[in-house]
């Protein structure tokens, strides 16, 4: 894209959704692809290799692995789901964290420098194959048919003759609307950072080389971009915490007792 | 060129999700998934677990200790107010043993001295008896001489003088008697 920037001259081409969709590798392979891949190779080592000799008292490769093993396990998996049925979505939850959390970092790594979360096929995978069968799975199994759909779609307290309304609203929540929120979250952060982020290296890029007298302005237009990185930086995390956060409290919903 | 751009870019609507993409995340996640759970989940559950353990294990070891430490001290103040009983019994067996003996020894005491008023008594009567007897004899013949002299005539006869002499000694006893009784 840059170089078509520069190749277009000085007519400055804002970046749009192209810039998400590079030209395949090799054909059928795209950079995410190859991205995602990346990602689950490097969550699978670290935490084998961090796994395979462990020792009651922690290294510091260890303890790293620990801290965000138990980030998975305590504050996100035991506070949603609580302390009696937590302990089976343990890896269910640290994998959402650790597969969301690493490929939107990708986004910031130099050289990398893709979200592949941006492209709206792969959180949608997590959220739709994921964890919406497996919590509604489980809350079938917890309450019952009939059980869990009146589990899910009346809430308890709420008076006769707003029901005919609220079922259908907290149906449709429930059942259609969760795990398309849960992607599209996601998705439109990382797309969204994505493309400001390309806005303001593009745009500094082009006063620097064809703007005249506007150079002086490209510093600004970098320092917005760098700004962004660690706003960016935050929001990632964030996204993933909050991915597994979401998906923790579904799973922990379907299998409350009560609301 | 540029409306083929165009074109490819609009033909990829990024709300829209590529079915490639989708299973690829599907497969990709899950087979993460496989790995965490299979492998790395049960040896960092056990790790806790061992660590949960160790740290029980300490306190219920110090818990124990504690048990015993307590006992210890239990038999130990039993032990002590055992020796402080014995110690007192053993000092009012001896204060008895005491006063027993300064009872006996103030019976011996004082058999002892009623046994040496006893022989005093015993050698004051020997001495007066014997004194008595010799006091006898030299008065019988003081007072003949002193008769004699007296009478002027000497007493020869032997056994006249014994007779008086014994006569009236007689006599004297029976009226010291009474006296000494």
């Amino acid at each position: 894209m840059t170089t078509m920037v520069l190749a277009e001259g000085d007519k400055f081409v804002a970046p749009g959704v192209a810039d998400f969709f590079l030209p395949d590798i090799v054909p059928g392979v795209t950079k995410p692809m190859v991205l995602l891949v990346l990602s689950i190779v490097i969550i699978g080592a670290f935490f084998l290799a961090a796994s395979r000799n462990m020792k009651l008292i922690p290294g510091k490769f260890q303890f790293a692995a620990e801290s965000v093993y138990d980030f998975g396990r305590n504050n996100i998996a035991r506070e949603q789901i609580g302390a009696k049925d937590f302990k089976p979505f343990i890896p269910l939850i640290l994998t959402i964290f650790c597969f969301v959390l690493v490929n939107n970092l990708f986004g910031l790594i130099p050289l990398v420098q893709f979200p592949t979360m941006s492209h709206i096929g792969f959180p949608l995978a997590v959220s739709l194959l994921v964890v919406y069968p497996v919590y509604h799975f489980v809350g079938f199994k917890r309450h019952g048919f009939v059980g869990y759909l009146k589990h899910q779609t009346v809430p308890p307290g709420a008076p006769w003759f707003v029901l005919p309304l609220l079922i259908p609203i907290e149906f449709f929540q429930k059942f259609i609307l969760n795990p398309l929120t849960l992607a599209i979250r996601v998705f439109a952060a990382m797309f969204a950072g994505h493309l400001l982020l390309l806005v303001f290296t593009l745009a500094g890029e082009f006063l620097l080389l064809n703007g005249g007298l506007t150079v002086i302005v490209a510093p600004v237009s970098f320092a917005f971009a760098l700004a962004l990185t660690f706003l960016e930086a935050l929001i990632m995390c964030l996204q993933a915490y909050i991915f597994a956060l979401l998906s923790a409290s579904y799973i922990g919903m379907a299998l409350a007792e009560e609301h | 060129m540029n409306r083929t751009l165009i074109l490819a870019a609009e033909g990829h609507n990024p709300v829209v999700p590529q079915l490639a993409e989708v299973i690829l995340g599907l497969v990709a996640f899950l087979l993460l998934f496989f790995v965490i759970k299979k492998f790395v989940s049960p040896r960092f559950e056990a790790l806790y677990a061992e660590r949960t353990a160790k740290i029980e294990g300490g306190i219920e070891k110090a818990e124990q200790a504690q048990a015993e430490a307590q006992r210890t001290l239990e038999q130990y103040k039993e032990q002590l107010a055992e020796a402080r009983a014995e110690a007192a019994r053993i000092r009012d067996d001896a204060r008895a043993e005491g006063l027993q003996i300064i009872e006996e020894l103030r019976e011996q005491a004082q058999a002892e001295s009623a046994r040496i008023v006893a022989q005093g008594q015993h050698q004051l009567d020997a001495q007066r008896a014997q004194i008595v007897a010799e006091l006898r004899a030299d008065l019988g013949r003081t007072a003949v001489e002193l008769a004699s002299k007296v009478v002027g005539e000497s007493l020869e006869d032997e056994a006249r003088r014994r007779g008086t002499v014994d006569r009236f000694l007689n006599e004297l006893d029976a009226v010291a008697a009474p006296a000494n009784k």
